[in-house]
């Protein structure tokens, strides 16, 4: 039960981290701000990792495939579309240079 | 590949995993803390992109990993989808990118509870109730992120209506179906070995995301989407209590918080509160045009030429794009006119609603593919004191944004919406091709004012038109 309790405490106390860092993004970047969330959320990958390199199981390993091929598709394909979308915001300074 | 070191080394290896997770959470918040402004972000994305590299890789130090083909495969596999679909994307559908994303993220988490069961065998019988608990729930959230993602994707790719899609006591049914899972959840708590019990709580769930989705309607899903954004990263935390892994419990957290905070944000911007949009079957779709209304009152047309005279005379030109921009492909034509009236000495800016796009900032990312630079960009808050010093504003595929019926009709479905007050400057034009109302169906009174001239046509032609005749003036 202290590890379950432990663990909310982390919990909560991340969400409010999140919650001022967030606050602070203006609405120009919320796009990829969006899309960079929701490729740290792949983060369960580390998880995925965890399952499928197991040997407990077989089936369970195949499970594993499965959810670090999702994870993965999110991972890669957010932090990269998200590179995509931050390179175009460029300052007009710079273009006329 | 613990197994590849020397005994002695073993003691250290789990503190140092545990110490490098902490260097990957840091790594993550900086991250998400210089995507605060354009000149950091994208430097601050590659920071939370060498979080992530640093987590997989200690991860595959941990002691219970022996096996590297799976993962390998996997990584392979997922990397180049993933390369490939963040590659080919176009900007226009960053909203379907992202719901899809969400919705492998969502999966990967409800498997990774289902995997970490099944791994277990039959010892789930020891399982302290707590773990049984967290899978339950993260079987629930990740998979009806899951289906929700897709049938929000099929929405929005238009594969399923826009409209919602509904049937009698929807509400109490999907009510019912969330308390009946949620009792499951008990029940699994107290019989984890019951598969029967294991098996019916993950088909509700998966069935339950396509029910919560199908109801809600097309122009609404910019709230869906950052909801569901929020879901995935629950799901993520509720993965790292089931495997108890703290690195994972923090990154979901932030990403929940993140979502939820969009998710505010979005719903503040059409007036609505979040029970309003899941349950209220809002938005058909511009299908319910009040007959009628549209015929007694008269509007002044204008063209091209009188626009570029209007524009190339004024100081101050703002310019409000909607989505219909985006449709019609008219953002680089856009760019092009707007440098024109620079050249001419006009001041140019972009007055962005929160809700122009289909996702937070969406537009904002579309003009930046057109190499608008978005110190021209600005935020409604930021915009509308400006609107009557303001010489003339040309409103481009966008409409009840703009529509003066949020501030003076309180009978009027959009009253209370936070709009753009173009009707202040002293001219507006309007790119529109035709009468037809937005998606709430609402008729907008700024087209019938003494000081508005509407400019029929397809956005991108109208642009092109407008962009040669500027050129012909000098």
């Amino acid at each position: 039960m202290e590890e379950l309790i432990f663990n909310l405490f982390i919990f909560v106390l991340a969400s409010f981290v999140g919650f001022e860092l967030i606050s602070k993004v203006p609405p120009t970047l919320h796009t990829p701000l969006m899309s960079g969330a929701n490729a740290i959320s792949g983060i369960t990958l580390i998880g995925a990792v965890v399952v499928a390199g197991s040997l407990d199981d077989s089936y369970a390993q195949w499970i594993g495939l499965a959810a670090i091929i999702f994870a993965t598709i999110n991972v890669v394909g957010g932090f990269l579309v998200t590179d995509r979308m931050l390179e175009m915001f460029k300052k007009k300074k710079e273009d006329e240079q | 590949m613990s197994q590849f070191l020397p005994e002695s080394m073993l003691p250290f290896i789990s503190t140092s995993i545990q110490l490098l997770y902490l260097v990957a959470m840091a790594f993550f918040i900086f991250g998400i803390k210089r995507l605060s402004s354009p000149a950091t972000a994208r430097s601050g994305n590659q920071l939370a992109a060498t979080g992530m590299l640093i987590g997989v890789i200690v991860t595959l130090f941990e002691r219970e990993i022996v096996t590297f083909e799976f993962i390998i495969i996997g990584l392979i596999i997922g990397g180049v989808i993933g390369v490939i679909a963040a590659r080919t994307v176009a900007m226009t559908a960053m909203p379907e990118m992202v719901a899809i994303f969400n919705g492998f993220g969502g999966g990967a988490s409800a498997l990774v509870a289902w995997g970490e069961f099944t791994r277990a065998g039959v010892e789930v019988a020891l399982w302290p109730g707590q773990d049984l608990t967290t899978t339950g729930l993260g079987i629930l959230i990740g998979s009806l992120t899951f289906t929700g993602s897709f049938i929000a994707f099929g929405k929005l790719q238009g594969f399923i209506s826009g409209r919602p899609i509904t049937f009698p006591f929807q509400n109490y049914f999907n009510f019912t179906l969330t308390g009946v899972i949620l009792v499951l959840v008990g029940f699994f708590v107290f019989d984890p070995t019951n598969m029967p019990l294991f098996w019916t709580i993950f088909g509700l769930s998966l069935f339950l995301g396509i029910l919560t989705v199908l109801p809600i309607g097309g122009a609404d899903m910019p709230v869906v989407i950052s909801l569901l954004n929020s879901y995935s990263g629950i799901a993520a935390s509720m993965a790292g209590f089931v495997i108890n892994n703290n690195l994972l419990i923090i990154s979901g957290a932030l990403v929940g918080a993140a979502g939820l905070i969009l998710t505010n944000i979005m719903c503040q911007a059409m007036n609505r509160t979040l029970g309003n949009v899941l349950f209220g079957a809002f938005g058909g779709g511009g299908e319910v045009v009040a007959a009628g209304e549209i015929g007694d009152k008269s509007v002044q047309e204008t063209f091209a030429d009188d626009v570029a005279i209007q524009c190339s005379y004024a100081k101050k030109v703002v310019i409000v794009p909607g989505y219909g921009l985006a449709v019609a492909q008219a953002q680089h034509t856009l760019k092009e006119v707007a440098a024109l009236l620079e050249e001419k000495g006009v001041t140019v800016k972009y007055g962005i609603h929160p809700v122009a796009g289909r996702m937070p900032g969406h537009m904002n990312v579309l003009l930046a593919e057109a190499d608008v630079p978005y110190d021209q960009l600005f935020d409604m808050d930021q915009i509308n004191p400006e609107f009557s010093s303001t010489d003339v504003v040309l409103v481009i595929g966008a409409n009840d944004v703009v529509n003066p019926a949020a501030k003076t009709s309180p009978g009027s479905p959009i009253y209370g919406m936070p709009i753009l007050n173009v009707d202040e400057a002293k001219r507006t034009i309007v790119f529109k091709r035709s009468l037809s109302p937005g998606f709430a169906g609402i008729d907008n009174e700024l087209f019938y004012a003494d000081n508005n001239q509407m400019f029929f046509g397809d956005a991108k032609k109208s642009l092109q038109a407008l962009a040669s005749a500027i050129k012909e003036l000098d």
